[in-house]
């Protein structure tokens, strides 16, 4: 430990840094060495904790929910836990009827998230970034949704749809018996009733992301295609959009990300209930509360774990190859 | 790594960094892990022999009032002070497995049935035969048996109970001439009447997905009788079985007569409709009364026990999810703990409870029923007439049989009633694997 910062503190000395003149200053007052003992106590408590904390927290539960997911365990005492070996996730392919239909509407809640609101978002942040008047106050409304928690959103609408008070069905008049729109309880609507909410929502999220990309991009560029007779469609399609690219990336992660993680909304919304099931909430399901599937539910949250890996892999591969380049 | 030059990036450490950090969390580690395991323990304790501490389920205003008050009442015959522990209801539900295996209170709200013997199997709740021995004789057998354990030893208090059955307005049967169906074709006429007559005949909310589970029960019991109730509910009958089918077969007869839109409406909603009388009956528990905030509404509503529909088994069971006590694993202060039960096993315990609320009724045949409304006292005939008294689904079997599969299931079916046999092979195939794991 000791051999490893002194050499690591003799390396920085080897390149000038910018702060050189007050390094030589403090070896002429005496100090030896650049770490004092308790610097190296700070050093190793401040990088020490939050990585025993990462890997408490993230590594040692990882994987402790993949070996889980090869068990049957009811979570009372640790002599219950029985080797299973595939059984569960057997099951899950097999006999769960729940269980495709929940990849399925992952996998709806992310084209539509990426084809709607993403595309809204960025067409809001081009107007914003026009400096038009006001410019604030809207930004302030459309990102408002951002801020508010997902159960309370998802609290709000489910007021807006409830099919007998709801604000929809009071409006067009299909609360009567006979005329029912049943906007969270219907399999063919529900989910995208949800979206419609999750949209609202991603919406000021990527007009956020966008706007901040946009703020960056150099105006001489802007100058330089105007000089060169270039309307404002070819601008943003030829010079702006193209230099959105890190944006586009993130923006991507983010989608993702929103997509698999969807939990909050749908389950205030209605629980997950048939038409709108999804990975995280069979999760939930059977591992939290009396159910106690733990087993059965890690299972399902290795599918999770592994559907995200597929997507996050490709990005990390792509990004570290661009910093060996850089 | 900087992905824009605004300040949006993903913040990544070199990897030669995270290397060195590991060597010094390395360290680390050995310190932090007895830290955490640490944090077990929870603050509260009643050691001393003046207290007994309880956990609570009781988060509404109006059990919470009248629990304390028994509380209070047992403090000034015994000297004892209950400290109680009050959780959200469903929260407190939802923990139980862990609450139970960490440090719990001495004694804890339950119910009977199922989800009592699962955690007295478990080692997870303390026999008390002993308090059984003096409160026996307040009991009728019925609760005697929802009181024990898989090994027949006592393990719950039963305090209050309450039925379900088809709830409807006087008014309403009056002003159009219907009466009370005590036989299925009876029941499936009346429906067609009322809804020839404008009304939505059988009022409905499913959104929170356990009302379906006691049409179900209602059905099941009174076309296969409580055995079959019992041994569906274990897991031991098949669910692939001609009668399940015959039962699915009454609802779907019945389903055109429900009111629409019922996956998305709450039982409150679906209440209001029988408040504001455009609906002529709902299949619910007592608890339905609680949306009939306006007395003389009160006063007008009534209810029939569900209709018989196989003549070997009439009306005999009643569904009555009962509500009461359990003992932890190892209660600290085991004297008082015993002294708390066998208070709350009295009629007068019982008596105390239903003064501040009155919608439900004692557990107890001892308990005076003076105080009782109508309703009360109609309800507490209709339980202590009955030949066997069932818990609901989700109490009388696995909470994560029925929670996974059965809440899902009985949607299904509620959504597509044609397609049952696929359904029901599906139950069983699940029901197989969640029984098998036992």
């Amino acid at each position: 430990m000791t051999t490893d910062t002194t050499t690591k503190s003799q390396e920085a000395a080897a390149v000038p840094p910018p702060g050189r003149a007050s390094g030589k200053k403090r070896v002429q007052q005496g100090h030896k060495r650049l770490l004092t003992r308790r610097d190296r106590i700070t050093l190793a408590f401040m990088a020490g904790v939050p990585t025993v904390l990462h890997v408490l927290l993230v590594w040692v539960t990882a994987l402790a929910s993949i070996l889980l997911a090869f068990t049957s365990w009811d979570g009372i005492g640790f002599d219950s836990i029985k080797w299973v070996g595939l059984d569960n996730f057997q099951q899950l392919f097999n006999d769960n009827p729940q269980f495709w239909p929940a990849v399925q509407h992952n996998v709806i809640w992310f084209v539509v998230l990426i084809l709607l609101p993403t595309p809204f978002g960025l067409f809001l942040a081009v107007q914003l970034d026009k400096k038009i008047r006001f410019s604030r106050v809207y930004q302030t409304a459309f990102f408002l949704p951002v801020v508010i928690s997902l159960a309370c959103i998802g609290f709000v609408w489910q007021l807006i749809y409830n099919p007998d008070t709801g604000l929809i069905n009071s409006l067009i008049g299909a609360n009567k018996p006979g005329h029912y729109i049943d906007w969270i309880g219907d399999p063919n609507l529900n989910l995208w009733a949800v979206l419609v909410a999750a949209s609202w929502r991603h919406t000021g999220y990527m007009m956020i992301l966008y706007l901040a990309g946009l703020k960056s991009v150099d105006p001489s560029l802007r100058e330089a295609s105007a000089l060169d007779g270039a309307n404002e469609w070819q601008t943003f399609k030829n010079v702006i959009f193209p230099t959105l690219r890190p944006t586009n990336t993130i923006v991507l992660v983010v989608t993702i990300i929103e997509s698999l993680r969807a939990f909050d909304l749908v389950f205030v919304f209605n629980k997950g209930a048939q038409g709108t099931e999804l990975l995280s909430i069979l999760v939930t399901n059977n591992i939290i509360g009396e159910s106690s599937r733990i087993g059965y539910g890690s299972a399902i949250a290795v599918v999770l774990l592994f559907i995200s890996l597929i997507v996050i892999i490709p990005y990390l591969i792509a990004t570290f190859r661009k910093e060996r380049r850089a | 790594m900087r992905i824009s030059p605004s300040g949006l990036h993903v913040p990544g450490p070199s990897r030669r960094n995270v290397i060195r950090g590991a060597g010094s969390a390395a360290l680390l580690a050995g310190a932090g892990i007895p830290l955490l395991s640490a944090c077990g323990g929870s603050g509260s304790s009643g050691s001393d022999s003046k207290t007994v501490s309880l956990g609570s389920n009781a988060s509404d205003a109006v059990p919470k009032k009248a629990y304390q008050s028994v509380y209070d009442a047992f403090k000034k015959s015994s000297g004892v002070t209950v400290k109680v522990n009050t959780k959200d209801h469903n929260t407190f539900q939802e923990q139980i497995n862990s609450y139970l295996q960490g440090t719990p209170d001495d004694v804890f709200n339950w119910f009977a049935g199922y989800r009592m013997q699962f955690f007295a199997a478990k080692g997870l709740a303390s026999p008390i035969d002993d308090v059984w021995e003096k409160i026996g004789a307040n009991f009728p057998d019925a609760m005697k048996k929802l009181s024990k354990g898989a090994d027949g030893k006592y393990y719950f208090v039963p305090l209050t109970t309450y039925p379900w059955a088809v709830f409807y307005r006087k008014s309403v049967f009056q002003a159009k001439g219907y009466t009370v169906p005590t036989t299925w074709d009876e029941l499936v006429a009346l429906c067609k009447q009322m809804k020839k007559d404008g009304l939505v005949p059988i009022a409905f909310g499913d959104k929170d997905a356990w009302p379906a589970m006691g049409t179900f029960d209602q059905i099941n019991f009174r076309l296969n009788g409580y055995d079959f109730h019992v041994e569906l509910m274990a897991g031991k009958a098949a669910w692939t079985d001609s009668k399940v089918k015959d039962v699915f077969d009454h609802w779907a007869e019945l389903l055109p007569y429900h009111q629409d839109g019922f996956m998305g409406r709450t039982w409150q909603d679906a209440a209001q409709t029988l408040v504001s009388k455009k609906a002529g009956m709902y299949l619910l528990g007592t608890f339905v009364a609680q949306q009939f905030t306006n007395a003389s509404d009160l006063a007008d509503l009534d209810f029939f026990p569900f209709p018989e529909i196989n003549s070997a088994y009439g009306q005999d069971t009643v569904e009555a999810p009962t509500d009461g006590f359990m003992v932890s694993k190892s209660p600290k202060n085991h004297d008082g703990v015993v002294k708390l039960l066998e208070y709350l096993g009295t009629p007068a315990a019982e008596e105390t409870y239903l003064k501040t609320d009155p919608s439900v009724v004692a557990a107890s045949s001892k308990a005076s029923t003076a105080a009782y409304s109508t309703l009360q006292k109609k309800a507490f005939d209709m339980i202590g007439g009955a030949k066997s008294l069932t818990q609901f689904m989700d109490r009388d079997s696995r909470p994560d049989f029925t929670s996974t599969v059965m809440q899902p299931g009985l949607q299904k079916f509620l959504q597509n009633p044609k397609g049952v046999d696929s359904l029901l092979s599906s139950i069983e195939r699940q029901k197989k694997t969640i029984f098998a794991s036992e």
